[in-house]
């Protein structure tokens, strides 16, 4: 355990915030401008897990513990809430064929 | 403590009962046990309150308050389910358990004291809403909500998690007195606190629906089931606020220069925004949906005037728009069974076919325009004097405008309902209204009258 912390803090901690900050910019882009559902989804994945990866950092940083134990909970609570996603994909799918978010325009004003 | 526990078995209990087709059971035995679980909270007023768990929840009266709140409007709704729910799906039992489990994540997120319960809690309530809101699996409508909703919901965990982690990143901890003592002691404030105060306020503006951060609220609330649309827009909504307010009321009070000016822009946007829209639509449930937004930005008040006042402020205001909400929505049950329509036209001739119904559904339209004498306007008095106490006039101004705006699409359905004739085939479809729907009215028509009238009793209970 000790040795890995050393590791991570062989980085310096601006370093993981820019890059975690780029990754999740790069996430809410993607969420944004591409059109197909699945994709929506794994960019929404690319922002938790740059959450997760700057929690970690953090924790090492200063010797809590607790932020990695957030991250458990963070991968918990995303994987059940992809199971729901990926359910409501499905139903989705079999009633219009269509996995892009423009097909989903009924509701309007 | 009980109340989160019984809640959470009750719904594993619901399941089964559901497993062993025992259908008529469901709703006295959700019923029993929301009384259990407010029971428990009401036993826990009189205690001390400490940070149980090291820390992670807390039960003060704030918590209590809108818990007591939050299972009193679950188990009035659940009173309007009994024949609407076995209307539009075979698997009854799957409803009830969803929205308790919804429900024990409000209660998670009105009494969290660290992070980790706040970011469970709110995913607790939003996954089991995922699902209720797409539960007509065959309808177009109720797909497209469910899957809005889910990635819009994702979306603003996403944010809500950044936050969480940048002020982590500054403070070391996750827990609110850490926090606060952080922002009390500290001689420098780290750029990245405010970083996280930034994302943490556009995160929790999503899952609260206020404008620029709205635009997945209309759709889903005229997407889901009616039913499920009057639970979100009530407890889940309301919930939502407390977090926010608890947030901002323990930790971020001495940083109030900084997001205050971002909160009034949000403010200001929300009220244009909310009120214009509903004034436009054609659609009863639609304006509904509308009108939340809007009232999302007057309860807002109380967060950027934060004060001694601000948490009764917001109890008063919330237990008037929640009452109004649930008339309102099982009024639009009846009538769509009536009529099939969810439109403004199809509450024409209401007076004259069913004169209590309409007299109740009038309470709750004046109730939330804000008509004196009713819940309603004691809420929005509340919230104005609010603002007053801070001296922003020009705030003021535009909430009294847009006040006013609210009274036009409101009183719309009223003059409906009793200037206008009926359609033919409306007054030959007319259906006899179940007890439930009765009690359920009469009590919440009653409560708004009664807190219009007497405002003390629930003013006092938070100060």
């Amino acid at each position: 355990m000790g040795n890995i912390v050393e590791q991570i803090q062989g980085v310096p901690l601006n370093h993981y915030i820019i890059f975690c900050s780029i990754i999740f910019a790069i996430g809410v882009t993607g969420v944004l401008i591409r059109r197909n559902v699945i994709i929506i989804m794994m960019s929404i994945e690319l922002m938790l897990n740059s959450v997760n990866l700057l929690l970690a950092a953090f924790s090492a940083y200063r010797g809590d513990p607790s932020g990695q134990v957030f991250v458990f909970f963070v991968m918990a609570l995303a994987a059940a809430e992809v199971a729901v996603g990926l359910a409501i994909i499905i139903m989705v799918y079999r009633n219009t064929k269509s996995l892009d978010i423009e097909s989903l325009s009924k509701l309007r004003w | 403590m009980g109340a989160i526990i019984t809640l959470s078995v009750l719904g594993i209990l619901v399941l089964y009962l559901g497993l062993f087709k025992a259908k008529n059971a469901l709703l006295p035995v959700t019923l029993l046990g929301l009384a259990v679980a407010l029971g428990f909270t009401l036993a826990d007023w009189n205690k001390e309150a400490e940070p149980q768990f090291s820390g992670m929840v807390i039960f003060d009266h704030l918590a209590l308050s809108f818990t007591v709140l939050s299972i009193v409007v679950t188990g009035l709704i659940l009173l309007l389910s009994k024949e609407y729910f076995t209307s539009i799906s075979k698997n009854v039992a799957e409803y009830y358990c969803l929205i308790l489990f919804s429900l024990t994540g409000a209660v998670l997120v009105n009494s969290y004291h660290n992070f980790v319960m706040l970011f469970v809690g709110i995913e607790i309530m939003s996954v089991a809403l995922y699902i209720l809101v797409g539960i007509r699996r065959t309808d177009f409508a109720s797909n497209e909500a469910a899957l809005k909703y889910f990635l819009m919901g994702a979306f603003s965990t996403g944010f809500l998690l950044f936050g969480i982690t940048l002020l982590y990143g500054a403070t070391g901890t996750f827990d609110l007195e850490g926090l606060r003592a952080y922002v009390m002691t500290a001689t420098e404030i780290s750029p990245l606190f405010y970083g996280g105060i930034l994302l943490l306020l556009c995160g929790l503006c999503f899952k609260v629906g206020v404008a620029p951060f709205h635009f997945w609220t209309p759709d889903v609330y005229d997407g889901a089931p009616i039913l499920i649309t009057s639970f979100m827009s009530t407890v889940v909504k309301v919930a939502s606020f407390v977090g926010f307010l608890r947030l901002f009321g323990t930790v971020m009070v001495p940083l109030s220069d900084f997001w205050t000016p971002v909160l009034l822009t949000i403010i200001i946007i929300t009220l244009f925004v909310g009120n214009i829209s509903a004034l436009m639509q054609s659609s009863f449930k639609r304006m509904m949906a509308y009108s939340s937004i809007s009232h999302a930005g007057y309860m807002l008040f109380a967060i950027v005037a934060l004060g001694i006042e601000s948490a009764s402020s917001i109890l008063v205001y919330a237990t008037a728009y929640s009452l109004a909400s649930v008339i309102a929505f099982g009024a639009l049950i009846l009538v769509k069974r009536e009529t099939g329509s969810e439109q403004f036209e199809a509450f024409n001739g209401l007076g004259k076919r069913k004169p209590l119904l309409a007299a109740a559904l009038t309470v709750a339209m004046l109730s939330l325009a804000g008509i004196p004498l009713t819940a309603g306007f004691v809420g929005k008095f509340m919230m104005f004097s609010n603002v007053m106490g801070t001296y922003n006039v020009m705030l003021l101004v535009l909430a009294a405008v847009n006040a006013a705006i609210g009274i036009y699409y409101y009183l719309h359905v009223v003059v409906n309902m009793y200037f206008r004739e009926s359609t033919a085939d409306a007054e030959q479809t007319a259906l006899p209204i179940s007890v439930n729907y009765i009690v359920v009215l009469g009590i919440a028509a009653l409560l708004t009258l009664a807190i219009g009238v007497y405002p003390d009793c629930l003013i006092g209970i938070l100060l």
